[in-house]
């Protein structure tokens, strides 16, 4: 079974270079700082450097004279932890939520959908940006903000799902043989909907890194933490003398990005047997 | 049902959900660490106690929570969306100046992303397996990935400090005292790369969409059926598959335009665009809540005012839903 996953996983060649490009960054954010002597905020050299500089700031400095490789490197940081944290909290109240409302089904779920529709026609990022402003920035504000804006797409699929899975009979079966509801929603429906829970998560992550750096450009991140959405924000009213500043946190936001979303797909097809024939 | 009576309960239902927001909206202020009326006072520049006093009955904030709630909502229907300090206006005048600018951006930045995107999905799924469908499917990944400010600050960089093809500040040029047409000419070299950019995100979304979608249904029976009895593939292509594709799409363009909306707070600050977006980032930097809160209520309305479009457009692509 695991080789059957990994051998369709590994058939999508781009799922594999996401893979490789998420690897590289999650060294580097471990790893990294070990490297450096000095913090993101320390400021190690003139101001306005470009990169490749003689005296080895090989991506140049900022305003303030901070190494933009050292920021980088804390960036990255920053960007997976708010990614995933967020996303499991996200999935925490989506599942639930989702798990609730397709199992009983009838006025349960005809409540928790309008409520879920209510969170989907707010715009999320104003909710995002209201919500941080309101219990000031930090990284638990943040991952808050994301995860309440980023669970109704959770909520919908697992409802589906389960209201699938409930008709089946090994459901009735376990039903009779004297399962409690908790238990019978844990141990036997919850197991079959996880494959397109998992693909979805890689994609919230992604999402969720592209959200965690839109509020950090506006000035909402956590103002002990270095990012790289406040990496660019720094840069916009200086893009006219520096546009290396605004180039190296844009790429490394696409690039993880990328292959988050690259290794979702990835995930997708090795979870779906029925991919097997096709390509 | 008919599409008139589907409209009004639709329009029903958004009225509901934006009273909802509005709900949240006031929990959320009251859920704000500090006392709001040391906020005032402050904004006011007093703060002994008896001002307090006055202030708080004057703003009702002596009263139960459910009486307070009940005051807001009868001003939220009134369209009384409270008074900025900051700025020394009433939220509602500040909002409905910016409207405009906001409206033009979204707006045409929301067509533009459902009929570039439906276009590019339609031809890469008409193209499957060759270099145009790879090409596409490149670009709508990328697009995908890219913050839409980063892509924004790219664009200004390029165009207008590299190559100087276009402007990349402002709504129009001040001070030119342009009328008419070449004032029309000029708002639209403005709106070029600001409203761009804030589409091309959602164009990778609806293209990725139209492509999936458009394959499944050139599975289905009846493009066989079709294909069997000799029409023309390529009106196969238009006339049978695309129009069944789409609504799916539709809907996902109903879900995103909220998504759209709140991302054009990014744009409009990337391109100092007028706009409520603006006005919201200016707010969330002054700390002024009564504005903030005003424009994150105004936003959702828009949101669900794009939804009632999409819905509308719905009930045109497909007739079944007037018998529904």
């Amino acid at each position: 079974m695991k080789n059957a996953f990994w051998r369709r996983f590994c058939r999508n060649k781009g799922a594999v270079i996401g893979l490789g490009v998420l690897v590289w960054v999650a060294l580097v954010a471990l790893l990294g700082p070990l490297f450096l002597d000095y913090g993101p905020w320390d400021m190690v050299d003139a101001p306005f450097l470009e990169p490749l500089s003689p005296d080895g700031r090989w991506l140049g400095t900022d305003t303030m004279g901070r190494d933009i490789w050292a920021g980088l490197v804390h960036g990255a940081r920053v960007s997976l932890l708010i990614g995933f944290v967020s996303t499991v909290v996200s999935l925490l109240i989506g599942v639930s939520l989702g798990a609730i409302a397709g199992y009983f089904g009838g006025w349960v779920d005809a409540v928790l959908m309008r409520f879920t529709e209510l969170f989907q026609s707010v715009p999320s990022f104003a909710l995002a940006i209201v919500l941080v402003a309101i219990f000031e920035p930090s990284v638990a504000s943040m991952v808050t903000a994301i995860a309440v804006v980023s669970w109704p797409p959770v909520a919908r699929l697992v409802r589906g799902e389960f209201m699938a899975l409930r008709q089946r009979d090994f459901v009735s079966a376990a039903l009779l043989a004297g399962q409690s509801t908790p238990r019978v929603i844990l141990t036997q429906i919850l197991p079959n909907a996880v494959s397109p829970i998992v693909v979805m998560a890689s994609l919230m992550v992604a999402s969720a890194i592209l959200l965690e750096s839109s509020l950090s450009f506006l000035g909402l991140g956590d103002p002990n933490q270095m990012s790289w959405g406040y990496m660019v924000g720094t840069a916009r009213t200086v893009m006219r003398q520096a546009w290396w500043m605004a180039v190296f946190p844009g790429v490394s936001i696409v690039l993880t990005v990328l292959a988050l979303n690259l290794v979702g797909e990835g995930l997708n097809d090795g979870m779906n047997a029925r991919a097997d024939g096709k390509r | 049902m008919n599409r008139l009576q589907l409209m009004l309960k639709r329009l029903f239902q958004g009225g509901v959900a934006i009273l909802a927001i509005a709900v949240v909206n006031f929990l959320l202020i009251r859920a704000a660490p500090g006392d709001p009326v040391a906020v005032l006072a402050g904004e006011a520049g007093a703060s002994d106690e008896q001002f307090v006093a006055q202030l708080r009955a004057q703003f009702g904030l002596d009263q139960p929570l459910s009486v307070q709630l009940w005051h807001y909502l009868s001003n939220v229907v009134q369209l009384d969306l409270g008074f900025s300090y900051r700025q020394q206006q009433p939220v509602l005048d500040l909002i409905l100046e910016r409207l405009p600018a906001t409206l033009l951006l979204t707006g045409s930045a929301f067509v533009m992303s459902l009929v570039l995107g439906v276009l590019l999905g339609a031809w890469s799924s008409r193209k499957v397996g060759t270099w145009v469908d790879s090409a596409i499917t490149t670009v709508a990944l990328v697009f995908y990935a890219t913050p839409l400010y980063w892509l924004a600050m790219m664009a200004v960089l390029l165009f207008t400090v590299q190559l100087g093809w276009l402007p990349g500040f402002g709504y129009f040029t001040v001070g030119s005292g342009l009328t008419g047409f070449a004032l029309a000419w000029d708002v639209f070299l403005h709106l070029l790369m600001p409203s761009v950019s804030l589409a091309l995100f959602y164009m990778a979304v609806y293209a990725r969409m139209t492509r999936a979608s458009m394959l499944e249904v050139a599975q289905m029976d009846f493009v066989k059926t079709a294909q069997a009895k000799g029409v023309h593939p390529r009106r196969i292509h238009r006339n049978h598959i695309l129009r069944n594709a789409l609504l799916p799409v539709v809907t996902l363009a109903g879900i995103q335009a909220g998504g759209m909306i709140g991302g054009a707070v990014l744009t409009e600050t990337v391109f100092s665009w007028p706009g409520i977006g603006r006005l919201m980032f200016d707010a969330l930097m002054q700390r002024d809540y009564n504005l903030l809160m005003g424009c994150f209520l105004v936003t959702s309305a828009m949101a669900v005012l794009f939804n009632l479009i999409t819905d509308f457009i719905y009930t045109l692509v497909d007739p079944r839903i007037e018998m529904a």
